[in-house]
């Protein structure tokens, strides 16, 4: 790598750091004007389960980077195994995650 | 009540130490390998985890630099990717801090919130007293954070020793670590919304990609926020 597309990727990441912590800082400064029970409080907790539960469903359907490569049937199985033990199994949070991702790493190996 | 500060210490370092820090160290293991892979270095790996400190941004960011995206638009999808901090912000600060005691070190403690450290003050800072939360948190997001980099050196070193298979399951833990996770949170308020945004996130992600989380945020949270005060209203007429 050249010392100007180390510099380039450099900035490149800070830029990211920046256009993300934009969120936490602006989260900052409307924070302070807002009561912890009030309506306004109640929906931006809506807002933010809604987003992570649109963001997972993404991250299992639609994956970007490595896991685009696996099958969806697998990514979904392994969800539903994971979430199911979860269930019926005591909500054990590791024990859950340990048998999904297990699961996942069996059927992306073997079939 | 917790009202004594070896206390929340000790129990900050009880909750994170378990399950937190050990998915953090295995799902960013799943993101240094990544890194390593796609050719940037160790340098760019750990800025990213602590700067951006929220995985699907951080793969965001390396997936579309090595597809060779501009710099204005890598820029623009991380943030993008990240929008959910906003809301987890709003809807965290106010628990954690008396009523309008903003200080300057808000804007540098923010920087350490992720799911984790969100869910887990949710849910345990009702027990503990005001004026100790934040030493809660501090203490907690720290564990998580030294999880997270230590995560990210160990898959980036140790990549070559990974099979496939095995790094596909890091990164595919977290989403169904992220689901497990708030579903422990076991409240119906929290229930509604992650089940109504699920399919409004797949539903955006495909007509609008890049405006697909807020306003998976905007519609769905709206939507949840509407059908369960339906729903408390129905029980309260009963």
């Amino acid at each position: 790598m050249t010392d100007s597309s180390g510099l380039a990727l450099a900035l490149l990441t800070l830029g990211a750091i920046a256009g993300t912590y934009i969120w936490r800082g602006v989260g900052v400064m409307f924070a302070a004007r807002i009561k912890s029970d009030g309506r306004v409080f109640q929906w931006v907790t809506f807002v933010s389960y809604a987003m992570l539960g649109g963001l997972i469903a993404r991250m299992v359907i639609l994956p970007i980077g490595p896991l685009m490569e696996t099958p969806l049937l697998f990514r979904t199985l392994a969800f539903i195994i994971g979430v199911g033990v979860f269930f019926a199994l005591g909500r054990r949070v590791l024990l859950a995650v340990f048998i999904g991702v297990a699961s996942f790493i069996v059927l992306v190996s073997y079939f | 009540m917790i009202s004594n500060a070896r206390e929340v210490t000790r129990l900050a370092m009880r909750d994170a130490v378990g399950f937190p820090s050990i998915t953090l160290l295995a799902s960013m293991t799943g993101f240094g390998s990544l890194v390593h892979e796609s050719g940037l270095p160790l340098g760019i790996a750990i800025a990213a985890t602590a700067g951006i400190w929220g995985l699907p941004g951080q793969l965001t960011l390396v997936e579309m630099h090595v597809a060779g995206a501009s710099t204005f638009f890598v820029i623009l999808g991380v943030a993008l990717a990240n929008a959910r901090f906003l809301p987890m912000v709003v809807s965290f600060m106010p628990l954690m801090n008396a009523e309008g005691s903003r200080t300057r070190w808000d804007f540098a403690l923010v920087q350490m919130l992720s799911i984790n450290s969100w869910a887990a003050g949710l849910k345990r800072f009702p027990e503990i007293e005001r004026k100790f939360r934040r030493r809660y948190y501090i203490v907690f997001a720290v564990i998580c954070m030294s999880a997270g980099i230590l995560g990210t050196v160990i898959g980036y070193f140790g990549v070559g020793l990974m099979p496939r298979p095995i790094a596909l399951g890091l990164i595919f833990m977290n989403p169904l670590f992220f689901a497990v996770l708030l579903a422990g949170v076991q409240s119906r308020p929290s229930m509604i919304a992650l089940i109504v945004g699920a399919p409004l996130g797949i539903m955006f992600h495909l007509v609008v990609p890049d405006l697909d989380l807020l306003l998976t945020g905007a519609v769905g949270g709206s939507l949840a926020f509407w059908l369960n005060n339906r729903l408390s209203h129905r029980e309260s007429k009963q």
